[in-house]
Parts: C-alpha cells; structure tokens; sequence
C-alpha cells in the first residue's frame, strides 16, 4: 500500500509505505542533513507533516521545544487556558477540517490533562496527534517531579503511542504518528518526548518513507462482497442506509447521495453522522437511536436489509442489540475489520474505504437494476411517510413561561448561514442541536458521540473557527457544560477566534435530570445548578463572559430569541456568549429507554407510536 | 469456553508484551497462559497465548490484535497440526519412605529429578498441557510445597514456517 502524502505546507512530499510495500524513495528535503537540537527537530518535523496550527500549553519538559516553536513561520501556537482545551480544539479543528489536529502539552498533568480529549478522539475515530513532553531519560522511573507515564496511561484509549528518547528517533516518530493517525481508521496518536532528547544534539533526517510493517492502512472492498450488496440492494422491499460518522471521515458524502439517490433507500443518519446526507434529502428519515425519530427508528426495525456504512451498531443506536432491526439481512461496510461483525453479524461484510465502497457500489447496484428492475418500494415509502408525517419531531410547549430550549436552538439553526459550523456539548442540548437543527453539509455537525464528554463545544468551536477561519461557528453549550470549559474563552477573546456561543441555561444538568424524572421519581440529586432564571445565577454567564473578553447577552422570552441571535451574528470581532434562559422542565422525545428495545421507542411521554397495525 | 493457542508474531519494541496483555483485560477476553520469547530473527518476538473463548469472540480478539502497530502476524495453531509444550517446576517434600514411590512417578511421566536436597526434589516435567495436569495428579497425594509452570509454547508440524512471511514485511 503505498500512499503519497502530502501535506499542504512547503514541505516536500514524502512518500510513506505500510503493509510491506515496496518503499518509494523521494528527493531529500532540503533542511535534511542540518545539525540541530532535538527541540528543533521536534518543531521541524511537525512543519514538514504539514501541520500548519497547534494547540498547546508549555511546562518544563515541553519547555525545550517552545523556544524553536517562537521562530517557526509555519506554525500558528495557539496558548490555551488548560490542556483539555488544547485536546477538544484539535479535534474541533480535525473534525471541521479533514485535516489532523495538533496537541502539545508538557510531562505529567500536561499530559494527563490530554486523557479526556485523546480517549474522546480514539471513540469518535478523530485523526489527532498529541505531543507530551516527559522528563529526561535517566529520570524516567524514578517518580521525577512531573512524571507521568502517559504511554501507558494512554495505550488503551490511543489508535498507537510512543516514547521517544533518542533526539534522532525524532522525525521518524513524528512522520509515524500523522501517518497512522490520518491512515485507515483515523485515530490520536501521542508522541511523549524526553526532555533530554529535546535538548540534545541531532542530525535532521525526515523520512522518506514510513515503515509499518504490522500496520494496515485499508484494503479494496472485496468485489464479491460489493456483487451481493449491490443484488440484494436491488432485490430488497424494505432497505435503509443506516449511515455513521464513517461516512463523514472518509469524506463520502458523495458517494452516499450517490447510492441513496440510486436505490431509492430510506436513510438514517447517525449523531456522528449528520449532514452526511442533505437533512433536506427526500429520503432523509432523520437521526435513529435513543433519541433518533420515529421514523428512522422504526425503518430499521422493520428493514429487510440494513447497509451499515462506517457505523459501529453503539447501544445507543440498537438500544436492546438482540431485538434490532430483527428480519434484516446486515451488509457492514466499514475500514476496519474489527467493526465487523464485533455487535452484530454481517450476512455480507465488506472492509474498505467508504469512498472505495461506493465508488464500486453504485456502479454495481445500475447492473443489478438492469438485470433485476428497479425494486418497487411504494409500499415501503407509503408506511414510512406515515411516520414521518404522524410522529414528526416536535415538542410540547412549556407550562412556565419560560422558553423551550428546542425553539431557542430551532432558530439558531434556521437564521444561521448555511454552512454554519455547530459544536455542542453533551446532553439535552446536544440531542436538540442534533434533531432541530437542519445539516446540509459534511463537517457542519461536531459533537463527542463515543465518549460523551461534556465540556467539549467551546474548545471544539474554538478548534474548528482556527481550522475554517471564514466560517460562522455556533457552540450549542448547556449550563453545566459551558461550566468545565469556558475558560478557552481567554483563548478566543485573545487569539481573535470569535465563534459564538449559546447557553441552553434550564439551570441544570439538564439529561440527568430528565433521568431523574423518568426513572427516579422526581428525586432530583445533585442536578441543580442555580444558574438560571430566579435563582441567584452563580455564575452569571454575561458577566463571566465580559470578563472574559467575549460579548455577554442574555435572552429570557421567546420574543427575544430571534433579535438576539441577529445581535450574536453582527458581532465578528469578538466571541459572543448568549445566555437563553429556558424551561428546565422541557425533555429530549421520542426516547428509547437504556437497555429496552427499539420497539419501545415512546414518541413523548407516555405515548408510544401504534407503528403494528399495518401488518 | 473453550480453549485457543494463538502464535502472536510481534516487532520487538519496548511496551509491545504490555499493549497485548491490556488489549485483553479491556476487551475483556480472558487468557489461560501467555509465553513470550526471541525468534531466529531478532527483530521478531514470538508471544504464544492461551484464550478462553468461543469462536466469534476469538474472531474480534485476532483482529483486535491485528489493529496494534507492531503486531505482525496471527496464527491459530490446532493441537493436531502443532507441537505443545510447557515447563513444569514442581518442589516436593519426601522423606527416605516416600522417595522411591515419587522417583517411580517422576520416572513413569519422563520427567527428570533436578534438585536433589535430604528432605525434599524439585521435579522439571516438560509436556503438553494434559501431561503435566496427570503428573501433578499423580504427585498430589504427597507433599507438594511449590509449583511453578510456563505458559504453553507452540510451533506447527512440518516444513513451513510462520516467521517466513512476516519476515518479509519486516525487511521489505
């Protein structure tokens, strides 16, 4: 498998082989061959991987490589408030634009500091590379001052991860780490550098090829597996794309309209994969899981054939694995193998590229239609607008004045620009984000699906405004989260980054509490945080905001949402932090209950949708 | 459960054992015996493991191996097709009474007396698996102070080998 890599910086491409290829050798760079200290290195190599922007925070391990890091032209440093947001914002800016996100952090609770962010990016596979400082070589295993062995914390939750101690080991780790993290599944790698190997004398050597002989970048889908695909596509009654974050990384958005357009199949799109379909395609049934539409859930409980792309079957699309989509044969194409078959059998696997995938689908699927028709799916159609029409989304008004955080981020979405960045944090918030705002394209939806890391929008936002500079970004934040990471505002405010953020303020963790409601007798522990309407608002976002360098405006009715949200927008100079004041009694429908079937799916409280009597 | 021996080829980096022993216990696969050792070719290690599991979980567990940088190479080895062994220490307290009877035993397994003091043996036993359960049950009604086993080590019968392949990528 020989790939050509090349990076959008002046650097010289590198040719970079895996999987025991013949290598293929590429002229010398030019600096090659120049004597230096390992912290030169360090900052050389990052240039030379085409890394263009990276977040960090320096401390004394790290401290060797920030000296170089001041003269370099190539590379924008980007000084955060704590590591978690240098981590969070390289996803952002990954996620936002395809390209990997840089961390830099030093030794010890540097690192450690990374965990959330790295372990959030090895779930939701975000190509990322982190570099940590580590003391010097002969002090490692001691319990130095600051020493944390953050290769082995993190080899669980990394895609891989090294310890570099020898200056000349350098580039070559480097090289290794953007490799692997943007090859195949895409994945953080960290890089944890001595402190002596960064001070110590080296000869500058990039690499002309990467040699992983145990790693596999991607197979071609096994032309067999894309034959039955393509028939049973075109032989099926009941077929449904079940879509996943996949789709996103693999840039094959494409090749999914491609093939929706062309099997007249229902779509779902998954929490990591909205806008990789059109929300405004036709056959677009919405979000499926536990939080997912009607529609979109019943589709593949009553599918006959569900196409798994780049989609991993997470409990929270399944909800109980064995009662799932129960009378569908399963095609599973995904990168990586292990995904397969790993929740749920594949009748017929198929690993590769997506873009691969339906590069040969599509084609594959016309020459079924001419051997077998086009299948008739007016039944199919016919019962699934029912759904669509009779358990739309929607949400009951509130009962307390207050606004209903559905329509606060409803209008978001609806006077944002069309090709707004979004960014949310974990919970209600990021449910409502995700059903009420309409994604038209890729890369417009950036959330933490696997790990579920509340505090992730404002570092995101941060991370995909530095990423795509000349894109409006909305942080959809809740009141608790915005409380564990708001201080990247510094950051923003400092670094002219101004994305704008809105506080879905229902004063208080606002899902557990909706757990608390449905399933521990209103018994509401620990789930008040007295930040918003009449109580005594501790902090108060506005102030806390202004204090910050950011615009602070606060929204308290219905009647004020959408003249504030016009006020955010006029405001390009400077982040913007709005304060929506809602009801704290508003719940995320339909729900699938943890660990219940699909078929309990209750479209609002109380009331389950009658989706048998067609049958 | 049942049993599995898998011949784990992997490049030999620092941490390499450690990456393996915890993709198990996260993915919650359970290993019977782990033995890790040099190859003909230095740059080569050779981990044998022994997993508990039925055949889909041992699906997800060689490509869950596959997945780590520096694993080069999977095999499963069948007991038919492969030759097994592991290494049995086992110290035994005797008197003058009993020392005939035990010599009989180590004798009647082809095992070898290794250390010889007044008032005990330590008995080395070499076997597959099955082998060395029946010695220490044979040696079980006397006064067994210390066992110590490796894990099981495995190779294929015949001429070809495992390492050939792998050693290409290694070199290429």
């Amino acid at each position: 498998m020989a790939q050509v890599h090349t990076p959008k910086s002046a650097a010289p491409p590198v040719t970079l082989t895996a999987g025991g290829a013949r290598p293929a050798t590429t002229t010398s760079p030019a600096s090659d061959g120049e004597t230096m200290t390992g912290a030169q290195s360090l900052i050389r190599a990052l240039e030379h991987a085409g890394a263009t922007d990276i977040f960090g925070l320096p401390g004394g391990a790290i401290l060797p490589a920030y000296d170089p890091l001041m003269d370099s032209t190539k590379l924008r440093h980007i000084l955060v408030r704590h590591e978690q947001g240098a981590g969070h914002a390289a996803q952002g800016y990954a996620h936002a634009t395809g390209r990997p996100g840089v961390c830099i952090a030093t030794s010890g609770p540097g690192a450690t500091n990374l965990v959330t962010p790295i372990a959030d990016a090895n779930m939701d596979s975000i190509p990322m590379v982190a570099i940590t400082g580590q003391v010097g070589a002969s002090m490692i295993g001691t319990d130095a001052f600051q020493e944390a062995d953050i290769v082995g914390i993190t080899t669980p939750i990394t895609k891989h991860n090294m310890l570099v101690t020898n200056p000349d080991d350098i580039p070559r780790a480097v090289a290794e780490a953007f490799y692997i993290a943007t090859h195949g599944r895409p994945g953080p790698v960290l890089v944890d550098v001595a402190k002596s190997a960064l001070q110590s004398p080296t000869v500058f050597k990039w690499p002309t090829k990467v040699e992983l002989p145990g790693f596999n970048a991607g197979v071609k889908p096994h032309a067999k597996s894309i034959q039955e695909a393509a028939r049973l596509l075109a032989t099926s009654r009941r077929p449904v794309l079940y879509v996943g974050g996949g789709v996103i990384r693999a840039g094959a958005s494409e090749g999914l309209r491609k093939l929706a357009d062309l099997s007249g199949a229902a779509v779902v799109t998954t929490l990591m994969a909205r806008g990789a379909l059109p929300d405004s395609h036709p056959q677009h049934l919405g979000m499926p899981g536990m939080h997912g539409t009607v529609a979109a859930v019943a589709s593949l409980q009553k599918a006959d054939l569900v196409v798994a792309l780049g989609a991993r079957f997470d409990d929270r699309v399944t909800g109980k694995l064995d009662s799932f989509a129960q009378n569908a044969t399963i095609i599973h194409a995904d990168i990586d193998p292990a995904e397969i078959g790993k929740n749920r059998h594949a009748d017929v696997p198929i690993v590769g590229d997506l873009k691969d995938v339906f590069a040969e689908l599509v084609p594959a699927l016309a020459q079924e239609h001419l051997k077998h028709g086009k299948p008739d799916l007016e039944a199919w159609w016919q019962q699934l607008d029912e759904f669509r029409t009779t358990y739309a989304l929607g949400y009951a008004p509130t009962i307390d004045g207050l606004s209903s955080p559905q329509y606060v981020i409803s209008r978001i979405g609806a006077l944002a620009p069309d090709d707004t960045i979004f960014t949310s944090g974990v919970g209600q918030h990021q449910m409502w984000a995700s059903q009420f705002i309409r994604y038209e394209h890729p890369n417009t939806w950036i959330n933490s699906g696997g790990l579920g890391t509340m505090g992730f929008s404002v570092p995101a936002a941060m991370g995909a405004k530095v990423g795509m500079p000349d894109r409006t970004v909305w942080a959809i934040d809740g009141d608790g989260c915005f409380q564990m990471t708001n201080q990247e505002l510094v950051t923003c405010a400092i670094n002219d980054i101004p994305i704008k953020v809105a506080i879905i303020n229902n004063s208080s963790l606002g899902m557990v509490r909706q757990w608390q409601t449905l399933f521990y007798n209103e018994r509401y522990s620990n789930t008040d945080l007295h930040t918003g309407h009449g109580t005594k608002r501790i902090p108060d976002f506005v102030k806390l905001a202004e204090s910050m360098g950011c615009v602070g405006l606060r929204c308290e009715s219905d009647a004020d949402v959408d003249a504030t949200i016009k006020r955010a927008q006029e405001i390009d100079d400077q982040p913007v932090v709005v304060d929506f004041t809602v009801s704290k009694d508003a719940m995320v429908w339909p729900m699938v209950a943890a660990g219940t079937s699909n078929d309990s799916i209750q479209y609002a409280r109380g009331i389950a949708p009658q989706w048998d009597r067609e049958e | 459960m049942s049993k599995h021996v898998l011949s784990v080829l992997v490049e030999n980096k620092p941490g390499v054992l450690a990456r393996i022993a915890g993709l198990f216990s996260r993915r919650a696969f359970n290993i019977h015996s782990l033995a890790v050792g040099p190859t003909e070719h230095p740059e080569i290690s050779r981990i044998t493991v022994v997993v508990d599991v039925e055949g889909l979980p041992l699906e997800q567990v060689t490509k869950q191996l596959n997945k780590l940088v520096h694993v080069l190479k999977i095999v499963e080895l069948d007991r038919e097709r492969s030759v097994q062994r592991e290494l049995l220490l086992v110290k035994v307290r005797v008197d003058a009474r009993q020392r005939a009877e035990i010599l009989q035993i180590v004798e009647l397994f082809r095992a070898h007396v290794v250390d010889v003091a007044t008032d005990s043996l330590v008995i080395e036993a070499v076997g597959a698996p099955e082998k060395l359960d029946a010695l220490l049950a044979a040696l079980a009604p006397h006064d067994v102070r210390e066992i110590v086993q490796s894990g099981n080590v495995a190779i294929g019968r015949g001429a070809r080998s495992i390492t050939e392949r792998a050693l290409d990528r290694v070199s290429a």
